[in-house]
């Protein structure tokens, strides 16, 4: 089924190539949430500053002056109060699209997207579905220092019933924020502020969609395996081919771009190939995203590993301001290098 | 969920240690001392008074429309005994909370209703899952973990739930699901479906901070939102007063520009009355209301503790002002029902109530094959 | 005596090439031994001198015995001798002090040469052959190998023994480019070595008779003791079909046209590769009776029964399903060679998934074959002959060849065997099958 949905894509993709667009990540988003309003009267944005304001990062720009007030709608800053609008709205029967400002403040709405959104279904015996989109930038940006820097993929990834989803390129970001307006469960939908200026080429086609929980291989390659996503993906590349030009190692780049359900399929076929892994990612490292990949391919591809799993993630403190000591917190290029070479044994 | 549990156990505990010095404090080891918040002799007078205004509304009500208020609530009342009862027995696990003594608050309100309009409540949801139409059958196998169970097994006592009623679930984080209520009526509104939201909640939901994000929004958009505050009196094992620095809830809606009443939560015809003027506000103009309506705790405590904390004199007094004793009296005072009547009603109830037990009994387990379904839609 | 192939538990010693006295350097050749399938040699891993041989040609010690002493020219060796006098325990470790040294077993696995002791790390992996390897003291002070799962797998796989591999890898672990050295140049025997010389000559003298004791060959002994071991507990049954081969014969024919001489391909090539290919159609055929479970293999490494002078052995045609008719064929031209030679390597005649015998050669109209276990079949093969059948009501000559198969009874019942024999008699009677 993976394969049949990946080749679905490449067609897509293939078919429409003469209607491609060059699109921001930020305006494939916005791309995506205009469509998806036009094709479904459920559909509504709901967030800080997403109507009149033109949203804080402009995902939402002019959809308030197209669509107004019942389809765009600012709230106050109430972040528990939205998110719960969200829920019961989506209970009701509306597919709400809730931004907010940063993921850093989802967190003041853990409670609704965990413990009512993640658990309706369940608990109400396949009665009520939730199919609401929590969207915004995750990560961290430039210079905002902790409480505003927070990788969360990993804290909901870790509750059954969310999906969670880490676009990395424009074509993604639209692709799979179609799928996941469209999806019938609640889903985190995860962007990065350092990359919603990120172009890239997008099909335009109003139903061109990507599925949820399938992995895309953004760099093929035989002898190391990266897994990366969201912000990590262009630094991964970009690491690949500075290892390929020095070393003539050939690196393969899978991005799962859904966290939630991992498509851990695909990575466990690349790593059968190259029989190394680096995850690289942007949040901390303990009991993160990669902590749980790299268990599966333990499980999974153990008789395969020619070195264990290497993790390269967010240093274990709380983001400095100091420009220097943000560097130093986070991965980049040369981290990734460094990495892949420790598993190459070079 | 332990803040629920708490909530079972006797006042009488919060009541002894509590040290904050008000002068109405009872002294810690003298148990006639005990006192709600509300005087009993000032208590038995609003008692008197409202049997007059009570009697007025009766006549102005269908007499089948009372027939089923009673039953609803004295079904209400024999199912929630019976859980205590099987409680005891093993048969039901996790929390339990009883509604016992606030039935004319979900009878009073929600029996104003139509069907379509849409319930959330808390987690002391059984009764109010009964009144909106689930067959106690539904609702005890539910609380017996079976797969007949109104979610198969799934959610138990605190998770009620029924698309096809519209009972949009028990919900078990205090205050949690007045959000979601807030939501459910921002759908209403947005569809322009003309369903009103009936959003129940305790006064302890109030000091969370969702009670006021939601109030300000429901008001700012004009969301059709009945928020109903079931004042116990008690959350948890903490007395309001010990709790909540401004008393009046019904007041603080006056701080989003919310219309509000206080009601007595004894009385079904009053509780019946300030619903249909919120529901004529929801209707016409899209209008929220918040009702304070006020329950006494007289037999709402811990079922392995029934509340020895009190003399035999003390229950009595607030067993007379019990709200279906209240009702039945004004009722036959009406000369709506006879003697008969009433035992007619009562077998009803004891006789559904069996049939729940039974069907609960005979109901199997969830199949195991139950754990991983309805994770994802 | 060091462990020179993956299932050898002794080994018989069939000469020396160094006399005692000689010295040599590291490579070099030092003796040749009979194992269980194949003469292999034993090679020098540091230079030095061959002190005193202790095991002599035909001698035969068990793994880790000492079977010779080596060191530095003139060195005092009598501690030595008396110890592995009077210790003939396998397991003797030579002393710690001793600048001489028991060739052992573990011999071979010892860095004996400090001078290869560099730490540098090779900078990629294309160059790591021809780079200094890091030490490996800090895996074996501890008596413990460390190997990457990967490189675990594939020297299972590869039947290499991890121990006469050097790892390159942190803390001296073994990791998958040791093994893919070790697979390119590992243990290749150098080519001045020559064929030891055999002279067993049967008798034909009746009556009574001079005759010479000569010791039964390892591989004699285990070709005993693994077909009285499948005749035995292998519940083992036949099936016998006809095919005819004159579509094959045509494609030969076509096949041979237009390659070289030294590439023509044989029936028995085409044969190889339609039993391969059927068996992957096949998965029970393709298959392994292992006590607990069945393990099915996903590629037909398929066993051809080449005869030499001392029996028999099969050289593995690895994934020959996925090869074609020239590969097949020059394959089984090189390995049979080999196999002629002795110059076999264990992973050459191991792991076969399935096997052929092919009589045909000999005209061998119909036979049976003995299932070399774990496999749970073999096909023994017959010579093609003109035979009349009938056609159409019509007597007509078709050339017929026919096939027994052997089945373990365990892995394969009667239908499931026939559904294999009828795909690939439909292989061998429309070759183009092979295409499809």
């Amino acid at each position: 089924m993976k394969a049949l949905s990946r080749m679905r894509v490449h067609f897509t993709l293939t078919f429409t190539r003469k209607f491609m667009a060059v699109l921001t990540i930020r305006d494939a988003l916005n791309q995506a949430l205009r469509e998806e309003i036009l094709r479904d009267e459920n559909v509504f944005v709901m967030g800080e500053e997403v109507a009149e304001y033109d949203g804080a990062y402009k995902v939402t720009r002019g959809l308030w002056k197209e669509f107004g007030d019942k389809r765009v709608v600012d709230t106050p800053i109430t972040e528990l109060g939205f998110a719960a609008v969200g829920v019961g709205a989506a209970m009701a029967g509306l597919r709400p699209v809730i931004e907010f400002m940063t993921w850093n403040f989802s967190i003041l709405a853990a409670d609704q997207i965990i413990n009512h959104a993640a658990k309706m279904l369940y608990m109400s015996g396949g009665q009520f579905k939730v199919p609401i989109v929590f969207r915004g930038p995750n990560g961290s940006a430039y210079q905002v220092s902790s409480q505003h820097s927070q990788a969360l993929e990993a804290f909901y990834a870790n509750f059954p019933g969310l999906k969670v989803v880490m676009p990395s390129t424009a074509a993604d970001a639209k692709g799979l924020l179609k799928s996941a307006i469209r999806d019938d469960n609640p889903i985190i939908f995860l962007e990065q502020e350092r990359m919603y200026g990120l172009k890239g080429e997008v099909p335009e086609d109003d139903d061109f969609t990507i599925p949820l929980g399938v992995a895309d291989i953004k760099r093929e390659g035989t002898d190391c395996t990266i897994v990366a996503r969201s912000m990590t993906v262009p630094l991964a590349l970009q690491a690949a081919e500075q290892i390929q030009k020095e070393f003539d190692v050939s690196v393969e780049v899978i991005d799962p771009r859904t966290i939630k359900p991992l498509d851990i399929e695909t990575i466990v076929n690349s790593v059968k190939k190259t029989n190394r892994l680096v995850v690289a990612e942007e949040s901390h490292a303990f009991a993160s995203v990669g902590a749980e990949i790299s268990y599966q391919i333990m499980d999974k591809a153990f008789d395969y590993l020619d070195t264990p799993v290497k993790r390269l993630s967010t240093a274990e403190a709380p983001m400095p301001y100091a420009k220097n000591l943000e560097e130093m917190a986070l991965p980049d290029v040369a981290k990734i290098v460094a990495a892949v070479k420790e598993v190459c044994y070079l | 969920m332990s803040k629920a549990a708490t909530r079972q156990k006797p006042a009488s505990k919060a009541v002894k240690t509590s040290t904050n010095g008000t002068g109405k404090t009872p002294d810690k080891t003298v148990s006639e001392d005990f006192t709600d918040f509300v005087e009993v002799e000032q208590a038995k007078a609003e008692f008197n008074s409202r049997r007059a205004s009570q009697l007025v509304s009766i006549k102005k009500t269908d007499k089948k429309l009372l027939r089923d208020m009673l039953y609803q609530m004295v079904l209400g009342r024999r199912f929630e005994e019976k859980c205590a009862e099987v409680y005891r027995m093993g048969k039901i696990g996790g929390f339990c909370h009883l509604y016992i003594g606030q039935e004319a608050i979900g009878v009073g309100s929600m029996m104003a209703l139509k069907p379509t309009d849409m319930v959330i409540t808390a987690y002391r949801d059984h009764v109010q899952a009964i009144i909106k139409g689930m067959r106690p059958e539904s609702v005890m196998a539910e609380l017996y973990g079976k797969s007949g169970g109104c979610v198969g097994g799934k959610g138990g006592s605190m998770h009620m739930f029924s698309k096809e009623l519209e009972f949009y679930g028990g919900h078990g984080i205090v205050g949690g699901q007045i959000g979601v209520g807030t939501g459910m009526a921002y759908s209403a509104k947005y569809k322009n479906s003309g369903q009103v939201v009936m959003c129940f909640f305790g006064e302890a939901a109030v000091n969370q901070g969702m009670f006021h994000e939601s109030l300000n929004m429901a008001q700012l958009w004009k969301l059709p939102c009945i928020y109903i505050c079931e004042n116990n009196q008690y959350g948890m094992g903490t007395s309001q007063e010990r709790a909540m620095s401004s008393r009046s809830i019904a007041k603080k809606a006056e701080a989003f520009e919310m219309a509000n009443e206080f009601v007595d939560g004894m009385d079904v015809m009053a509780v019946r009355e300030a619903t249909m003027r919120a529901i004529e506000r929801a209707r016409k103009d899209g209008s929220p209301t918040l009702l304070e309506i006020r329950a006494y705790r007289f037999m709402g405590h811990s079922m392995s503790d029934p509340g020895n904390y009190r003399t035999r004199d003390e229950i009595k007094k607030y067993q007379e002002r019990d709200p279906i004793v209240l009702f039945g009296d004004s009722l036959k005072e009406a000369k709506i029902f006879g003697s008969k009547d009433f035992e007619k009603i009562e077998s009803e109830a004891v006789e559904a109530v069996a049939r729940a037990v039974k069907f609960a009994d005979e109901s199997p387990f969830p199949d195991e094959s139950a754990l991983y379904t309805h994770v994802y839609a | 005596m060091p462990k020179l192939s993956p299932t050898m538990e002794e080994g018989q010693i069939a000469r020396w090439v160094k006399n005692e006295g000689d010295n040599y350097d590291s490579g070099e050749t030092l003796a040749e031994v009979d194992t269980d399938k194949a003469t292999m040699e034993m090679t020098a891993l540091s230079g030095g001198t061959l002190l005193k041989i202790l095991k002599g040609a035909g001698d035969t010690a068990l793994l880790g015995e000492a079977i010779a002493i080596i060191g530095k020219a003139g060195e005092d060796i009598s501690a030595l001798l008396a110890e592995t006098a009077s210790n003939g325990s396998p397991k003797a470790e030579p002393p710690a002090s001793a600048d001489g040294k028991v060739a052992t077993a573990t011999e071979d696995t010892e860095e004996t040469d400090k001078a290869t002791a560099k730490t540098e790390r090779p900078v990629s992996e294309h160059a790591v052959a021809s780079i200094p390897r890091p030490p490996t003291r800090e895996s074996q002070s501890n008596g413990r190998l460390i190997v990457s799962p990967i490189a675990a797998r594939m020297a299972a796989e590869n039947a290499i023994d991890l121990k006469t591999v050097t790892g390159t890898g942190p803390n001296g672990r073994i990791i998958k480019r040791d093994i893919e050295t070790a697979l390119e140049g590992g243990g290749q025997p150098s080519a001045a070595s020559q064929e030891p010389s055999r002279i067993f000559t049967p008798s034909t003298v009746v009556g009574a008779s001079a005759y010479t004791d000569e010791n039964t060959s390892k591989m004699r002994q285990i070709i005993a003791s693994r077909l009285a071991e499948s005749i035995g507990p292998i519940p083992t049954f036949y099936l016998t079909i006809e095919i005819e081969m004159d579509n094959t014969l045509e494609l030969r024919k076509q096949v041979n046209t237009s390659v070289s001489e030294d590439q023509k391909i044989s029936v028995n090539d085409i044969v190889v590769k339609a039993a391969a290919m059927s068996l992957i159609k096949h998965s029970f055929a393709n298959a392994s009776y292992q006590d607990k479970t069945i393990r099915f293999y996903q590629q037909a490494d398929i066993g051809v029964a080449v005869a030499i002078d001392e029996g028999l052995i099969t050289p593995v045609i690895r994934g020959a399903n996925l090869k074609g008719f020239l590969e097949i064929s020059a394959e089984i031209k090189d390995l049979a060679a080999k196999a002629r030679a002795k110059k076999l390597q264990p992973e050459e005649y191991t792991g076969a998934t399935f096997s052929i015998s092919n009589l045909g050669m000999f005209g061998i109209k119909e036979f049976t074959a003995i299932i070399n276990p774990p496999e749970a079949g073999i096909l023994a093969v017959g010579g093609a002959a003109p035979t009349p059948v009938v056609r159409d009501g019509e007597i007509v000559v078709r050339n017929v060849m026919n096939v027994t198969m052997s089945c373990d009874h365990r892995v394969i019942d009667g239908a499931t065997g026939a559904k294999f024999l009828q795909t690939f008699k439909q292989m061998l009677e429309s070759p183009g099958m092979m295409l499809a």
